[in-house]
C-alpha cells in the first residue's frame, strides 16, 4: 500500500535516471532536428544557412533510400527468424540431460562475448575470403568452386554473421524460461499420451511466449542500429546498405551533416514504427 | 521426481549437443589456432595449418607494436565504470517502479528503451562538439558517461523485472517493524536483489566491453580501449591473419573468461522478467 | 673563478630546465601500413634526438579517415600530427585547417621533395603536408609466365597488349589468372583503379561545368573493357579484391600481371613473403594511344592540424620522419628495398637505391602522373584517381559500389553507369555546384 510519502519518494528516486535519459535523448535529438533543416557541410565551412525541408526531400528521393529501408527490415527480420527458431531448438536440447552440459553451454554462449568488429573481421577474412578463407578451403577440398560469400550472397552472409552473434543471447533467455517449466506438468501430459509435438505446441511454446517477446524486443533494438558488422565486411556494397549505414555515408563519407541528420530523423521514425508494431503484436505478453 | 532417462537417449543428446556446440564455437577456436601460427602458414589449407609449427611470434609482435595493457585497462575502466555508475542510478529508479508503480510506469520503461533506437552515427557531430566543449574528448570519464547512458535503459529494465519478483509482503512486514526507507533498501531488499543485480552487471559489462562506435570515435591515444587496439590490425598491407587472430584473441579473452566463470549466473539471471 | 663556475652551473641548470620544459608528448594518428609500423619502431631515435615523446594512434585506413576528418572539421584537437593523403591535404589546406610547412629548416632541404608530390600536397603553392612515402601505379608481371606465353613486355604497353597477354598467360587448370586488378568497392580501392584507367580511355569525372560524365562513350568503353578482360583472365570473385587480396594472390603465384601501387613492388620481391620474388618484372601502366596512362599518384603525408599547442614538437617530428637521415637509418637497418619510397629526389639519385630492381620504374611512373592535367579532355578538378573536392569521397564510394555490382554480375554496365550518372549529379547539386 503506497502512501503519499512513498509516492513522492519514488518520484525522487526515479528522477536521476529519467532526467539523464531525457537529456541524452533531447540534446542530440534537438541538435539533429536543428541540423536537418540546415545546409551544413563541415568541409565547406560548416553552417551555410537554413534550407527548409530540402534535406528531407533529398534523402528520400535518393535511389538508395528505399533499398536501404528494405535491407534494414530484411536483416532484422532474418536474424530474428533464425535466432528464434534455432534458439528454441537449442534451448530444448540443452535442457536435456547429457554429459558435459556445463561445457556445452559455455561453447554455445561464447559468440556473445565477441566484439562485433572482431566477429565481422574474422568471418570476412578467415572464413569467407574466397582465396584463403576456411570455407573456400573446405569447398575446394570437396572439389567445388569456392562461394563468393560477401558479393554473391551478401545479405544471407551478413545475416548469418549477425545471427551467430545473437544466437547465444536468444538461447540463454529461452533456456532460462524452459528451465522454469514445471516438469510435473510435462510428465502428466506425457502419461496422458500426448506426443512430442503436442507437448511442444500446447505446453512449452505458450510458456515461452514471454521469453520470445523479450528476445524479439531486445534484439530488434540492437539490430536496427547495426553498423560495425557491415562496416568491416562489405562497407555497404552489394545491397547491404542499411538505413544506419546510409546515414553514416551521408555524414562521414560525404560530409553532409544536414542530409545525414534528416536521415537520422527518418531512422527514428522507422524505429518508432517498428516499436509500435512490436508492441501491438507482442507487447501484451509483457504484462501480467 | 526425476524423469527416467535411458542411457541411450542421454548419449544421443550428448552427441547432438556437443556437435552443435563445437560448430558454434569453431570460429573462435580457429582464430585461437591461427594466432599461434606464422603469417605464411596461416593462409594455408586447414590441414596444412594444423600440421605447421606452433609459434608465439604473433603475440610478441602485437605486444611490441601496441601497448596491450594500456588498452586493456582502459576497457576495464570503461566497462566496469559505466556499469557501476549505471547501477547506482538505476537501482532507485527500478525500485520505485517495481514497488510504487503508477499508471505511467510501463510507458516510462518503454520510452527509456526507445532512446536506444537513436542511430549513433547520426549524432556523432553533435556529441563530438559537446565533448570538445566539456573537455571530455579522449578521457575514460567521458566514455564512462556515454556508455552508462547507452546502457541505462537496459539496466533499469532488468533491475525492474528482478525487483518485481520480490514479494511485497516482505516490505510490509519490514515497515510494520518500523524500518525506514533506508533500512528497507539496505537490509531487506538488497540481499534479495543481489542475484539480479549481479546478472545485470554481467550483461552490461559485456555490452560496454563490446561497444565499438563511441569508444573508437571519442578517443585518441589516452583513453583508447581494446576496440581501437583491434582497428590497428584489420587489413593492413600484406599478410595479417596471424596478427589479426592474436590481437582478436587478446581483445576477447578477458571478457570470454569472465563470461565462462559466470555462465551459471548468466544462464539463471538473464530473464528480463520473462519467467514467472 | 668561483663566479665563473657558478655562472656555468646556472647556465647548465637553465638549459636543463629549458630542455625539460620544451620536451612534449605529441599524439600522432597514422595508418597501419608497413612503412608506418616501421616508423613506430624507430620512435626512440626521435626521442633521443629531440627529447619529445610520441603517442601513436594506429588505425586501419577507413577508420583513420573517419576519425581524423571528424576531428579536423570540429577542431577537436585530439591529434598533433595526422597522416593524410593527397586527397585531403589541398582541401584542408584551403580551409586553413593545417599549419603551413613553408618554414622547414635548411638541413631538411624541402626542395629535395619530388615536385609531383610537393605539388599534390600544396594549396596555392604552400606545402601543407610532408610526404612520408609516395606512390604511383605500375604493372608488375611474372617474367617466367610471360616467357612461357611467348611474349615480351614492352616498357610502355597498351591496353590491347595487356588484354592479349592476360589471355595468353591464363591457365585455369593451374590456378593462374592472367591479370589481377582491384574490383573492391571504395573510392580508394577499386574506385582508384577504374578512375585512373578511365583517364587512359579518354574519360573524365566532370566536364568544365561540373556535370557528371558517366553517360559518355569513354566511360562505357572503360567499364566494358575492364569487365571483358577480367571475365576472360581475372580471378573468380574479383569484385571483392582490393590491394591486399591481389597482393596475396600475386605472392602465391596466382597472377600473371597485377597493376597496382608501386609500393607493392617491395612486397612481391621480398622472398620471405613471396613465392615468386625472383620472377617479377615491372612496366609502366598501360595506355590507349590517347596520351594518358592508367597510373595514379598518391602520397601518405604528415600534417599538423592548426590550433595544436605543440606545433613546434610536431614540426620537429615531421622533419625527422620525412628526412634524408630517416631514409638512411632504415636503409642501414633493413636494407635499401625497405626505405619509404617516392618522396625525395635524392633517393633516386643514390646509387645504392638505383640498384633496387623497382626503383627506376617507380620513379618513371611517378613522373608520368600529373594531378593538374590528368584527363584527355579538360577537367575542372585536381587529382589523377580522384577529384580533390570535399564531395568526392562520398560520391566515388557510391559509384564504385555500383561498379562492383557489375563485376559481381549483379547488374549491367549500362545500368551501373546510369545510376552513377544520376547519383553524382544529385550529390553535386546538393553541394551547390550545379
Amino acid at each position: 500500500m503506497a502512501t503519499q510519502h512513498s509516492r513522492s519518494a519514488a518520484r525522487l528516486m526515479m528522477a536521476p535516471a529519467v532526467i539523464l535519459l531525457l537529456g541524452w535523448m533531447l540534446i542530440p535529438l534537438t541538435m539533429t532536428l536543428y541540423f536537418s533543416f540546415k545546409k551544413y557541410l563541415p568541409l565547406r565551412g560548416g553552417d551555410l544557412g537554413w534550407v527548409g525541408f530540402d534535406n528531407y526531400v533529398r534523402f528520400v528521393s535518393s535511389s538508395s533510400f528505399w533499398p536501404a529501408v528494405a535491407t534494414t527490415l530484411i536483416i532484422v527480420g532474418g536474424v530474428l527468424f533464425i535466432t528464434l527458431i534455432l534458439g528454441v531448438l537449442l534451448a530444448l536440447l540443452l535442457d536435456q540431460p547429457m554429459w558435459g552440459q556445463g561445457v556445452v553451454r559455455i561453447l554455445v554462449i561464447a559468440p556473445f562475448f565477441v566484439m562485433p568488429t572482431v566477429s565481422g573481421l574474422v568471418w570476412k577474412n578467415m572464413f569467407m575470403d574466397s582465396n584463403n578463407g576456411f570455407l573456400a578451403h573446405l569447398w575446394r577440398a570437396f572439389g567445388a568452386e569456392p562461394v563468393q560469400w560477401l558479393s554473391q550472397a551478401s545479405l544471407p552472409s551478413l545475416i548469418m554473421i549477425i545471427s551467430w552473434q545473437w544466437l547465444p543471447f536468444a538461447t540463454l533467455i529461452l533456456l532460462t524460461a524452459i528451465q522454469s517449466l514445471d516438469s510435473e506438468q510435462l510428465e502428466a501430459s506425457e502419461m496422458d499420451g500426448a506426443n512430442w509435438l503436442n507437448r511442444f505446441g500446447f505446453i512449452i511454446l505458450p510458456h515461452l511466449a514471454r521469453a520470445i517477446t523479450v528476445v524479439v524486443l531486445i534484439q530488434t533494438i540492437f539490430l536496427l542500429s547495426i553498423f560495425a558488422e557491415i562496416f568491416v565486411t562489405t562497407a555497404g556494397a552489394f545491397g547491404t546498405k542499411t538505413l544506419t549505414y546510409l546515414i553514416y555515408q551521408r555524414v562521414l563519407e560525404s560530409q553532409n551533416v544536414g542530409l545525414g541528420s534528416a536521415g537520422g530523423v527518418y531512422a527514428i521514425i522507422l524505429a518508432n514504427i517498428v516499436a509500435i508494431f512490436l508492441m501491438r503484436i507482442v507487447g501484451k505478453n509483457l504484462d501480467a | 521426481m526425476a524423469r527416467a532417462v535411458t542411457n541411450r537417449r542421454k548419449t544421443i543428446n550428448t552427441i547432438a549437443a556437443w556437435t552443435i556446440g563445437l560448430l558454434i564455437f569453431f570460429p573462435i577456436l580457429w582464430i585461437i589456432v591461427l594466432s599461434f601460427k606464422s603469417e605464411g602458414d596461416a593462409i594455408k589449407t586447414p590441414l596444412q595449418v594444423l600440421g605447421s609449427a606452433w609459434t608465439l611470434e604473433s603475440y610478441f609482435v602485437v605486444q611490441e607494436r601496441s601497448d596491450y595493457f594500456k588498452h586493456f585497462f582502459n576497457s576495464v575502466t570503461i566497462a566496469v565504470g559505466s556499469t557501476l555508475l549505471g547501477i547506482l542510478i538505476a537501482v532507485p529508479a527500478a525500485w520505485s517502479m517495481a514497488f510504487v508503480p503508477s499508471k505511467r510506469t510501463r510507458d516510462i520503461l518503454m520510452w527509456m528503451l526507445s532512446t536506444k533506437m537513436l542511430p549513433a552515427v547520426g549524432v556523432l557531430y553533435p556529441i563530438y562538439l559537446l565533448f570538445i566543449r566539456l573537455g571530455l574528448l579522449d578521457t575514460t570519464f567521458g566514455l564512462v558517461i556515454v556508455l552508462m547512458l547507452i546502457n541505462l535503459p537496459i539496466i533499469v529494465w532488468m533491475l525492474y523485472t528482478y525487483f518485481r519478483e520480490i514479494p511485497g509482503e516482505i516490505l510490509e512486514a519490514a515497515r510494520m517493524d518500523g524500518a525506514n526507507l533506508r533500512a528497507e533498501l539496505l537490509y531487506v531488499l538488497t540481499p534479495m536483489a543481489v542475484p539480479g543485480i549481479a546478472s545485470t552487471i554481467l550483461l552490461n559489462v559485456i555490452l560496454a566491453w563490446n561497444e565499438a562506435f563511441w569508444t573508437l570515435n571519442l578517443t585518441a591515444a589516452k583513453a583508447a580501449p581494446l576496440t581501437a587496439f583491434i582497428a590497428s590490425y584489420s587489413s593492413p598491407e600484406g599478410l595479417f591473419y596471424a596478427k589479426l587472430s592474436a590481437a582478436s584473441v587478446m581483445a576477447i579473452a578477458p571478457i570470454l573468461i569472465m563470461g565462462w566463470f559466470s555462465q551459471k549466473q548468466l544462464v539463471r539471471g538473464l530473464t528480463f522478467g520473462a519467467v514467472k | 673563478m668561483h663566479i665563473r663556475n657558478a655562472l656555468r652551473a646556472a647556465t647548465a641548470v637553465t638549459l636543463l630546465i629549458g630542455a625539460a620544459a620544451s620536451a612534449e608528448t605529441i599524439t600522432i594518428a597514422t595508418v597501419n601500413n608497413g612503412d608506418m609500423i616501421r616508423m613506430q619502431g624507430y620512435t626512440d631515435d626521435f626521442t633521443a634526438k629531440t627529447g619529445h615523446e610520441v603517442e601513436w594512434v594506429t588505425l586501419e585506413e577507413n577508420v583513420l579517415r573517419q576519425r581524423v576528418t571528424t576531428d579536423i572539421t570540429t577542431k577537436g584537437g585530439a591529434f598533433d600530427i595526422m597522416t593524410i593523403g593527397m586527397y585531403e591535404t589541398p582541401i584542408w589546406g584551403a580551409n586553413g585547417w593545417l599549419v603551413p610547412l613553408n618554414d622547414l629548416s635548411a638541413e631538411y632541404d624541402a626542395a629535395d621533395i619530388l615536385p609531383a608530390m610537393a605539388g599534390g600536397l600544396s594549396h596555392d603553392g604552400t606545402l601543407y603536408a610532408a610526404p612520408f612515402y609516395g606512390e604511383s601505379s605500375m604493372i608488375m608481371y611474372r617474367t617466367d609466365l610471360m616467357e612461357k606465353a611467348g611474349l615480351e613486355m614492352p616498357d610502355a604497353p597498351t591496353w590491347t597488349f595487356i588484354r592479349e597477354a592476360a589471355a595468353a598467360m591464363t591457365d585455369r587448370d593451374n590456378d593462374i589468372n592472367g591479370i589481377c586488378l582491384r574490383g573492391k568497392a571504395g573510392w580508394g580501392e577499386g574506385g582508384a583503379l577504374i578512375t585512373a584507367m578511365s583517364n587512359s580511355f579518354g574519360a573524365r569525372w566532370f566536364d568544365m561545368d561540373w556535370n557528371a560524365q558517366f553517360d559518355t562513350q569513354p566511360w562505357k568503353d572503360t567499364l566494358e573493357f575492364f569487365v571483358g578482360m577480367m571475365n576472360e583472365s581475372g580471378p573468380a570473385g574479383y569484385a571483392t579484391n582490393g590491394f591486399n587480396e591481389n597482393l596475396s594472390l600475386f605472392q602465391q603465384g596466382k597472377c600473371g600481371m597485377w597493376i597496382d601501387a608501386t609500393v607493392a613492388a617491395s612486397f612481391v620481391t621480398n622472398p620471405e613473403d613471396s613465392t615468386v620474388a625472383d620472377k617479377v618484372g615491372f612496366a609502366l601502366a598501360p595506355d590507349n594511344g590517347l596520351g594518358k596512362r592508367a597510373n595514379w599518384l598518391w602520397a601518405w603525408a604528415l600534417a599538423i592540424p592548426a590550433g595544436t599547442q605543440k606545433a613546434e614538437a610536431a614540426k620537429a617530428f615531421i622533419e625527422w620522419a620525412t628526412s634524408k637521415e630517416y631514409i638512411e637509418l632504415v636503409a642501414a637497418n633493413e636494407g635499401w628495398a625497405n626505405v619509404p619510397p617516392g618522396a625525395r629526389i635524392s633517393l633516386y639519385e643514390n646509387p645504392n637505391y638505383q640498384a633496387v630492381p623497382f626503383a627506376k620504374m617507380t620513379l618513371q611512373s611517378i613522373l608520368s602522373a600529373d594531378p593538374n592535367n590528368s584527363t584527355v579532355e579538360p577537367s575542372p578538378y585536381v587529382g589523377v584517381q580522384f577529384a580533390a573536392i570535399p564531395e568526392f569521397a562520398g560520391i566515388a564510394t557510391d559509384v564504385s559500389q555500383e561498379f562492383s555490382a557489375v563485376y559481381a554480375g549483379q547488374q549491367t554496365v549500362d545500368e551501373a553507369l546510369a545510376k552513377a550518372q544520376a547519383l553524382t549529379n544529385d550529390a553535386m547539386e546538393a553541394a551547390g555546384y550545379r
